[in-house]
């Protein structure tokens, strides 16, 4: 970890000193334990506090949009997926951003570790061999770095940044995983059932966005719950209107998703809405073969027209 | 001696007791696996060994949605568009269990909505003014807690009406205003001894030392208002922001609120929301101008407004430091470095 963020330090302070970039997004250290801050470096004085370790899981392509000048930006594997998606969609050029690509290993969980260190506070985590060491007052608890990770990366396949102009780190292991083993299992219920169980999830929903905030992809200059004239949906607690939000939202991301996970990460409530997206992303796959972001080359099905698009599910 | 000792045993009955009296209670309940205030309603049962809850007591007083008004859109009916207010009866709320800090923050909630010899919020008032407060002390207050430097502590008895200290076996009962002693009164608990009372003074005083030297935020006022607001210094600290309202939201003293008219078939609905200055239409006029275009003066307007305006206008700072948006946001604002940083 200390070599992946002392590699950082020194390709920021490199692109910087040379004028090559005028600002690099990456992360810093927090003010508290198991989470970091996005950090923007235009000095190389500034470049010395980037930092690198299981907990710089939010994706920094969200500071990226509409930017003017040249920029460098650290990407994990799914951060790399939406830099395609946002050079497809034109947010920012190809020769306006230097990839600092980091082969990901999967970032930690905050939520599983506090669950698992109970009701004593987490001060500190390390990282060393495979292993997550939790410290605190009257606590030392050591757990496999594997049953630490955020859910998104248990089933991430794409763990290399898949476009990057430099590789910091030593290529990782790609995996073949069961993505949707649970989507399966909310499909196989009752519509009624599965009406529930969603109204359940959301019904803690307290609407600050901070999943749709935390989304490089939703990136409208005006979101829809923001829109007064007119008014598409109502601003209470209304459990429809909170339903309405998050089944829109979902779909604004169908085909363009790259599962990075921060929406739920964001999430004060630990609302599991990557649920939504992941159907979507399902759908999208089953019925395109296409996965978003692999490729500049590849063209999103939904932006694009083909005569012979399957048109079964017009009624 | 009027404190009193309620054994951990016999907590529901306690407030099984307190519910016959007529009080709707409200506390920390655990809910999949985090801690919310909500209404115990005699299924949830307390938790009282947390930090603190994700969600702020506030809403007893100032819910996230609140009708105000019901009016038909029914055009044959007399009172079509006529406004007329939602009957709410008046129940008496008691908040058990919920920690010093948030006791505090009702009273800066009461410095916007119940303004003296001005006007009061009746929506507010009425839920506010027969409100008791229990309020239980911090034995173990943890790293994001900074209530000491707001001029609360982990016992801080401002705004609570009974304050409960765990005593391991149970809580000790300790009545701060009239309010809660009458209270303890009329219910059966056997008094605290004085070895109660001292093992109690034992683990407020360790609390308390616990918590470190502060620092006085009020030293903000010393800069000139104008040169804060025009400085520079706003332009890099937002930069990590991603202006979601978690912040504000789970904030136990944040009291913007924004006013809509809602119909669904024939029925309409004047209401009140939560807003938050961290959202873009919070400020949209109707011309199309919005004084916060951008991101930067929205993020200044949070912290201005909790550490400056609200100083200069009622002496104390929007903080009561119990460390919600320092431990939630999903970018690490730390308010502290804010605080720390405009302090010079």
């Amino acid at each position: 970890m200390e070599r992946i963020a002392e590699q950082i330090r020194k390709e920021a302070s490199r692109l910087l000193d040379s004028g090559e970039v005028e600002l690099v997004v990456g992360f810093k250290k927090g003010t508290i334990p198991m989470v970091n801050r996005p950090w923007f470096a235009r000095t190389p004085e500034e470049a010395k506090e980037f930092h690198w370790d299981g907990f710089c899981n939010l994706n920094l392509v969200n500071y990226l949009t509409k930017r003017k000048g040249k920029v460098a930006v650290v990407a994990k594997g799914c951060d790399s997926r939406s830099l395609v998606l946002h050079f497809q969609e034109h947010q920012i050029t190809r020769d306006q951003v230097v990839i600092l690509g980091v082969p990901c290993h999967g970032m930690l969980d905050r939520r599983k570790l506090q669950r698992a260190a109970g009701k004593k506070e987490i001060l500190d985590v390390a990282e060393k061999n495979g292993s997550v060491i939790l410290r605190g007052k009257e606590l030392e608890l050591v757990l496999p770095r594997e049953e630490a990770l955020q859910h998104c990366c248990t089933i991430c396949e794409h763990r290399n940044p898949v476009l990057a102009d430099m590789v910091l780190a030593p290529e990782v292991e790609e995996r073949k995983t069961d993505r949707f083993s649970d989507i399966a299992q909310i499909e196989a219920k009752e519509a009624r059932e599965r009406w529930n169980f969603f109204r359940k999830i959301l019904s803690t929903c307290i609407r600050c966005y901070a999943c749709r905030n935390a989304c490089p992809h939703c990136y409208c200059p005006e979101c829809f719950v923001d829109c007064s004239r007119p008014q598409w949906v109502g601003k209470s607690q209304d459990p429809d209107d909170v339903f309405t939000f998050h089944l829109f939202r979902a779909f604004h991301m169908a085909g363009r998703c790259t599962d990075c996970g921060s929406c739920e990460r964001a999430c004060p409530m630990g609302i599991p809405v990557r649920l939504l997206t992941r159907k979507l992303e399902k759908e999208i796959k089953e019925r395109w073969g296409y996965e978003v972001g692999l490729s500049l080359e590849g063209i999103p099905p939904l932006a694009t027209y083909r005569p012979d698009d399957p048109q079964d599910f017009i009624m | 001696m009027d404190a009193k000792m309620l054994p951990k045993a016999d907590v529901s009955g306690f407030l099984g007791e307190l519910r016959g009296k007529g009080y709707e209670i409200w506390g920390p309940v655990e809910v999949d696996g985090a801690v919310d205030t909500m209404p115990l309603d005699g299924t949830a049962s307390p938790v009282t060994e947390y930090w603190n809850s994700r969600v702020s007591p506030k809403a007893m007083v100032f819910p996230q949605s609140e009708r105000m008004f019901v009016f038909s859109v029914d055009r044959s009916r007399p009172d079509a568009f006529i406004l007329k207010e939602v009957e709410e009866p008046c129940i008496g709320r008691l908040a058990f269990a919920i920690r010093p800090c948030d006791a505090r923050a009702f009273g800066i909630l009461d410095k916007v909505f119940l303004v003296q010899g001005a006007w009061q919020d009746p929506y507010y008032a009425r839920k506010r003014e027969s409100m008791v407060v229990m309020a239980l002390g911090c034995n173990s207050p943890c790293t994001t807690c900074f209530c000491h430097w707001t001029g609360g502590g982990p016992f801080s008895r401002e705004g609570v009406d009974i304050m409960m200290t765990d005593l391991g076996e149970g809580f000790l009962l300790e009545p701060v205003t009239d309010k809660g002693r009458e209270l303890l009164q009329g219910i059966d608990l056997p008094g605290a001894s004085p070895s109660n009372l001292e093992e109690a003074k034992g683990l407020q005083d360790a609390a308390t030392a616990a918590m470190g030297e502060p620092l006085d935020p009020s030293h903000i006022r010393k800069r000139p208002l104008l040169e804060m607001f025009g400085d520079s210094y706003w332009e890099r600290a937002h930069e990590a922001c991603i202006k979601c309202g978690t912040c504000t939201y789970l904030c136990p003293t944040c009291s913007c609120f924004d006013i809509q008219d809602e119909v669904r078939g024939p029925c309409g609905v004047r209401g009140r929301n939560w807003d938050t200055c961290m959202f873009p239409l919070t400020t949209l006029h109707a011309s199309g101008h919005n004084p916060r275009p951008t991101g930067k003066e929205r993020f200044r307007q949070r912290f201005m407004h909790k550490l400056r305006y609200f100083l200069d206008d009622f002496g104390t700072i929007m903080c009561v430091g119990c460390g919600r948006c320092v431990q939630f946001c999903p970018v690490n604002i730390d308010i502290r470095e804010i605080i720390r940083e405009l302090r010079g």
